[in-house]
């Protein structure tokens, strides 16, 4: 048996076996790991377990990264809701709360998993924790999707490094949003068509996005990336789940992420030459870092 | 590219911030100090190399080495205070920050002095996946992704027929292997990766061939 190299390997395995996508996923894995089933979903639960402390512990910390760039902002969210009632439905502020605080957590040497990447890591869990949690998915249910967003980013990985040294934040944070808005048309019910439309579209959408962050350090602007990235993962679930298509499907897009990638200046990706890193802004707080660092 | 997990995506759980620079990094002392032994180390001295020197404050990846080196694996929330646990600890250790483009982006030599004096260098690749590259001059190629073995011995006829003829009686499948030596009769180097664990037989039966001298059996990093 070939091992599903692309999305419309996916879509046919799916199709031939009448499966939805997490089932045909935790069955590859099963076979993987020369384990059951159950072993899978169990394993998947723990990462769960772990995305969810991190969403916990980051909603009560206020404590600054190393560079003391990022780390407070969580808190401010959480204090503007108090007061105010803002814009978004409870459950869009919910996402954007555990998105910020999981990079947070992340930015101030707490735990997090790095699904699919440190830099990239409270996309998925927000989406994931924030709509299920909003729609009282079951345990089940959350663990289906995360399933859907693991089978999503091993199939993009095949092809294209997840790595924003390699092809800028497209690949991380944009990788991610692919995953997180195939896994909230799971847990909203989505067929598999639907989740790799919403897939395609959120990647679609990120093309060509720099990897600049200020003194090279996993921070600006990726931590306050992760909340907008959340959102965006949602916007192209809902427009799926409206049957919304994507006009390029999914591998070809992975093909032009790729590609995209290759021709991105080296500046862009991670060495901090050039973007954000190199504003006035960029690089004064570099140089002042430089100084107590190297000091 | 064949099968592979999707735990490879959805993890490590780690401390944060980085899984190169962080996660890697502790990767790459826990595979150093398991080289180095059984023992913890008295005196311990980090070269960090281009971007591993450059970024290498903000991302904690000096935390990140002593933390492997003593022990901590990539989700253990010590490695944030690493430098003051190695301080109570009586752990002598040493930074030096060097730019050497002949070396990978995200690189490191590790020596360790005391009882024994060992230098191991390895390679933060991306996504918490590091590999050992050399140890005292020896070429490996160690990733911790496999249950390895690791001789030094000296290079004499039939050394490699002799270590993997005991490993296979034992029914274990060699993954890969890779061998180096200085010169031919002097000393030798072999990083085996295996399917399976050894087992003490294995390691008891290694230890009764005199021309090897060193022998470490490296389960799987988490």
């Amino acid at each position: 048996m070939k091992p599903i190299a692309t999305f419309q390997d996916l879509l046919i395995k799916c199709n031939t076996e009448n499966k939805k996508i997490y089932e045909i996923a935790q069955q590859e894995e099963a076979k993987f790991a020369e384990c059951e089933i159950s072993e899978v979903r169990k394993n998947i639960e723990a990462v769960l377990s772990a995305m969810q402390d991190s969403i916990k512990e980051g909603l009560n910390s206020s404590e600054l990264s190393m560079s003391k760039m990022v780390g407070a902002d969580c808190e401010k969210l959480k204090n503007y809701y108090t007061k105010q009632n803002g814009i978004f439905s409870p459950q869009l502020q919910n996402v954007i709360k555990y998105a910020l605080a999981t990079a947070e957590q992340n930015a101030r040497m707490g735990k997090i998993a790095a699904c699919p990447t440190a830099g990239a890591c409270g996309i998925v869990p927000a989406a994931i924790l924030g709509i299920s949690n909003a729609k009282n998915a079951s345990n089940e249910t959350i663990i289906n999707a995360l399933l859907t967003a693991g089978i999503i980013g091993k199939i993009v990985a095949a092809k294209a490094a997840l790595a924003g040294a390699v092809g800028g934040c497209q690949n991380e944070c944009g990788v991610a949003a692919g995953m997180a808005a195939g896994a909230v048309v799971e847990i909203l019910g989505g067929t598999n068509e639907q989740i790799l439309n919403a897939a395609a579209l959120a990647i679609k959408n990120i093309l060509g996005l720099a990897c600049d962050p200020i003194a090279g350090l996993v921070e600006v602007p990726c931590v306050k990336r992760n909340p907008f990235l959340a959102v965006h993962s949602i916007t192209a679930a809902e427009m799926a789940l409206a049957d919304i298509q994507s006009i390029v499907p999914i591998d070809e897009v992975i093909d032009a992420l790729k590609q995209i990638g290759a021709l991105m200046s080296p500046a862009l990706k991670e060495s901090a030459q050039a973007g954000l890193a190199t504003t006035q802004t960029g690089l004064k707080i570099t140089e002042s870092l430089n100084k107590i660092w190297n000091s | 590219m064949g099968h592979s997990s999707i735990f490879n995506i959805i993890t490590p759980i780690m401390v944060g911030p980085s899984s190169s620079h962080t996660a890697g990094a502790v990767r790459i002392g826990l595979l150093a100090g398991k080289i180095y032994g059984s023992n913890r180390p008295k005196k311990v001295h980090f070269k960090l190399y281009n971007s591993f020197a450059k970024t290498g404050k903000g991302h904690g990846t000096d935390k990140g080495l002593l933390s492997g080196v003593l022990g901590f694996a990539v989700d253990d929330v010590r490695i944030k205070n690493a430098l003051e646990i190695a301080n109570e600890l009586g752990i002598d250790y040493s930074f030096e920050y060097a730019e050497d483009f002949n070396r990978h982006p995200n690189s490191v030599d590790i020596t360790f002095s005391g009882d024994v004096e060992i230098k191991i260098s390895g390679d933060s690749l991306g996504g918490a996946e590091v590999v050992i590259t050399n140890i005292n001059g020896y070429n490996v190629n160690l990733k911790g992704n496999y249950h390895t073995l690791l001789l030094i011995y000296k290079d004499m006829p039939g050394m490699i027929y002799k270590v993997t003829t005991l490993i296979q009686d034992f029914d274990i499948n060699i993954a890969s292997m890779t061998c180096d030596r200085e010169a031919k009769g002097h000393n030798a180097s072999m990083s085996i990766c295996l399917d399976s664990p050894l087992s003490e037989e294995i390691l008891e039966s290694l230890k009764t061939i005199d021309e090897i001298y060193l022998i470490r059996n490296i389960e799987v990093t988490k």
